[in-house]
């Protein structure tokens, strides 16, 4: 055994050193992603902004786990075999083809991961894709290559959020490709519902460190949910390939505190008054007052 | 054949026509299989060459070449299609299962030669085809469909008018009857045409993975064509199929061209396990270990393709209770490659390996494939696939499953093969340095990726954020030490065919005990005129 774990410490070390390289090229903070957008060099998720990404980290986490033990197994017992069974090593091969024994142990071991996988892998599942009691909507139409977001518990208003020349991403320090230049606007802690169609070809609604993605289809209203505590600005990108601009339509959500929200909402539809907060769920007060 | 065409002076030769004769009428198994090898391998320049400008593309952020978007498109959708359909399955399928399978079940031929013709001349009718649409009107103006090789409506539809991808679905359409027509041939002759005492429980390894492979593409190939023949009534005819303004769906469609669609991603694998585990098992020096084992883990791996084609789907908005079914179902395919992996590892403990080229590649790819293998469980599960789905970790989970599952099992069976095919030996030099080259090239550009996708980087994006720069620039170094690994490929196939070293009857030795190892290296032009009876 003493070969396989000589393999398994090269191995190690080999991807301690290029997790190292990673972090020294870019600063070792950077090999930590930020929330929000990509970080250059990292090696993982991006960190998580929703309860449901929260989830998923943990799953991942997990999951990796395990098919890092897989590839470490069948590492190591390669590097046993290679040392131990190479011609000079063993000059006579033995004729062995059957055990029936070990034979059930690799089809029954897999089957005990399959389950395992199952059991971890299915409450999550249900977390995210279950939409709970939400208290506002957003609607999200996918144009060619263009995002427009429509507040319909707010009067209905709506406006076109396109990608943010680079020049301008350049002059105001924002992230190029990944900057609109009007965001979707939604308070924090809020649990918002979002409906995403398309108006022209496919496309697909995406936010990373939400854990949602979801296609714009023509033709049909696709429902997805996040809530997220932190405000900040968060970053995603269309995907699903949408024709010549699809790398160039971002998404960029601005989450603010609710007061804050209120006031933009003002901003873009100014006969909407403010209704209280416990009133804004969209199946209680439809389109809550003014506007149309 | 030989009656059919004889040298016209009369006098008794091996049967070989004249050139012209020989190569554009052939019915000839082991020819035809050498033109699918040479075909498959012009293919893989072309569509090699396309991904190589992607990278070059991708290897800083901003625009380098790529000033039309749109040709950026055209390329991913093209360098798909491509290694696809004219390269990975004329190589595997066409080429070595044409060359092999009669001669490892003792048949003098395929049972329909003419039909074999016949499906291999659709193939370069297909190529012209698609690589006409280049230079075409596709989306408005520019020219090329650039809309990825899954066809998605209603970008193939309202969102490419020009002709461009109507010469695609006819190009998709010649190959696909050629692949129908070639499962037809293969079924038959390995039902029908197995020596005399060799039964199915008998039969080589790689002839069970063609027949697996055969029915998949029986089945599954006539559902592609009928939704290719859906877009093109869609796009030609004022039908409304995927057309919701006429009461179509567009995910009707991904439903159809994904139950083709992952059947097709192991018709393209399951040769190569074929091959693989008679390469390891000749340079082990020892039977294969659970034969029945192997052979039905690759039916039960065939049937369950069928039946999990959604997974490829989990962001279109589909039902809670459908996506747990589609990962149960998913997951369970695990448990027969499993079977696989370790069936392989068994074969070699208590063997005496030898390092042959061929073997390299054998190892090789068991490894990479247990972490394309791996990384297909993570996404298999849609509460992670979420935000993984349409990411690089998904470009690098198949080209793990595919440049270097299938590709590498095609490498491993050209070197395993090369002197039975040609006649002579290649130069052992040359094929390391293309084994280390292509090696550590693929897995340079791919494993980055894994770092992008989780960090969030979209597929098929001609331009990204400053913020994924340093993976790209290691993939795309990694796209050019495998360019330098191809080059090594063709200067080991130029020098072996300008030193023609002789290959012996059967130059590995004891290990290879398969019936093409009887035979002279390259075998007569017709073989088994007395057929073998198997003990």
């Amino acid at each position: 055994m003493r070969a396989s774990f000589i393999f398994k410490g090269l191995a190690l070390s080999a991807l301690t050193a290029t997790a190292l390289f990673g972090a020294s090229h870019f600063g070792l903070d950077s090999a930590l992603a930020e929330a929000g957008k990509p970080t250059d060099g990292a090696l993982y998720l991006q960190e998580a902004a929703t309860p449901t990404a929260t989830e998923l980290r943990w799953l991942h986490d997990v999951v990796m786990i395990i098919i890092t033990a897989i590839v470490a197994l069948v590492t190591g017992l390669m590097a046993f075999i290679f040392i131990r069974f190479n011609k000079k090593a063993n000059p006579v091969p033995s004729r062995t083809s059957h055990n029936t024994l070990l034979e059930v142990v690799w089809t029954a071991a897999p089957v005990a991961i399959v389950l395992t996988l199952i059991a971890i892998a299915t409450q999550p599942l249900y977390n995210q894709d279950v939409i709970p009691e939400t208290e506002m909507t957003v609607k999200v139409v996918g144009n060619q290559w263009n995002w427009t977001y429509v507040y319909p518990d707010h009067g209905d208003f709506d406006f076109t959020s396109s990608l943010l020349p680079e020049e301008d991403a350049k002059a105001q320090g924002r992230p190029y490709l990944l900057a609109a230049d009007e965001a979707m606007v939604v308070p924090a802690k809020t649990k918002i519902r979002v409906l995403v169609t398309a108006s022209d070809v496919l496309h697909s609604f995406a936010m990373p460190s939400f854990a949602v993605k979801i296609d714009a289809v023509p033709g049909r209203i696709n429902e997805t949910w996040f809530v997220v505590d932190e405000p900040g600005t968060y970053y995603g990108q269309c995907s699903e390939i949408c024709g010549r601009e699809h790398a160039f339509m971002p998404i960029e959500i601005k989450v603010v505190p609710q007061n804050e929200f209120v006031a933009w909402v003002q901003t873009r539809n100014p006969e909407y008054a403010a209704a209280p907060a416990t009133q804004q769920d969209a199946s209680l007060t439809p389109a809550a007052t003014g506007g149309n | 054949m030989a009656s059919l065409y004889p040298a016209a002076d009369g006098h008794h030769d091996d049967g070989k026509p004249a050139f012209f004769r020989r190569w554009f009428y052939s019915t000839n198994h082991k020819d035809i299989g050498t033109m699918y090898l040479w075909f498959g391998m012009l293919s893989g320049l072309i569509g090699g060459g396309l991904s190589f400008m992607m990278r070059l593309e991708l290897g800083e952020p901003g625009i380098q070449f790529f000033t039309n978007y749109h040709t950026y498109n055209v390329f991913v959708s093209m360098h798909g299609l491509i290694m696809i359909f004219f390269m990975v399955m004329p190589a595997l399928i066409g080429g070595f299962g044409n060359w092999f399978v009669p001669l490892m079940i003792g048949a003098p031929d395929m049972a329909f030669p003419r039909m074999n013709n016949l499906s291999f001349w659709l193939l370069p009718v297909a190529l012209v085809l698609l690589m006409t649409s280049f230079f075409v009107p596709g989306a408005g103006a520019d020219n090329g469909f650039g809309g990825g090789w899954v066809m998605y409506p209603p970008l193939s539809t309202t969102g490419h008018s020009g002709p461009a991808f109507d010469l695609i679905i006819m190009g998709l359409l010649a190959a696909g009857f050629s692949s129908i027509f070639g499962a037809i041939n293969f079924i038959t002759t390995i039902l029908n045409m197995r020596a005399p005492g060799m039964t199915m429980h008998k039969m080589p390894l790689f002839a069970w993975s063609v027949l697996v492979t055969a029915f998949l593409l029986l089945l599954a190939l006539p559902v592609l064509a009928a939704a290719l023949f859906m877009l093109f009534f869609d796009r030609n005819a004022g039908t409304g199929f995927f057309n919701p303004a006429m009461g179509g769906d567009p995910e009707m469609f991904q439903h159809l061209f994904w139950f083709f669609g992952h059947p097709e991603v192991y018709i393209m694998i399951l040769p190569a396990f074929g091959i693989i585990s008679h390469v390891v098992s000749t340079f082990s020096r020892k039977p294969i270990f659970g034969y029945l084992g192997m052979a039905y883990a690759m039916v039960s791996i065939g049937v369950v393709g069928f039946v999990v084609w959604a997974h490829h789907m989990y962001t279109v908005g589909m039902d809670v209770d459908l996506k747990l079914y589609f990962m149960v179902a998913t997951l369970v395919i695990a448990v027969p490659t499993g079977i696989k992996i370790f069936s392989w590892l068994a074969t070699m403990w208590g063997g005496s390996i030898t390092f042959a080229i061929p073997m390299l590649w054998a190892i090789a790819f068991i490894f990479l494939f247990v972490i394309g293998g791996v990384t297909g469980v993570v996404l298999a599960m849609p509460a992670v696939d979420v935000v993984l789905h349409d990411t690089y970790y998904v470009v690098a989970h198949f080209h793990y499953v595919l440049s270097m599952g299938a590709v590498f099992g095609i490498f491993c069976g050209f070197y395993y093969w090369f002197g039975k095919i040609f006649g002579v030996m290649y130069n052992k030099v040359l094929a390391h340095i293309h084994f280390w080259l292509f090696f550590i090239g693929v897995n340079l550009i791919f494993f980055p990726q894994h770092f992008l996708g989780l960090n969030g980087m979209p597929r098929r994006y001609v331009d990204y954020p400053v913020e994924f720069t340093f993976f790209n620039q290691l993939s795309t170094f990694g796209a050019l030490v495998t360019l330098a690994g191809t080059a090594a490929f063709f200067i080991m196939l130029i020098e072996a065919f300008i030193i023609r070293r002789p290959a012996e009857d059967n130059y590995w030795g004891e290990g290879a005990t398969t019936l093409e190892w009887t035979l002279p290296s390259p075998p007569p032009y017709h073989q088994f005129n007395t057929l073998p009876r198997i003990k």
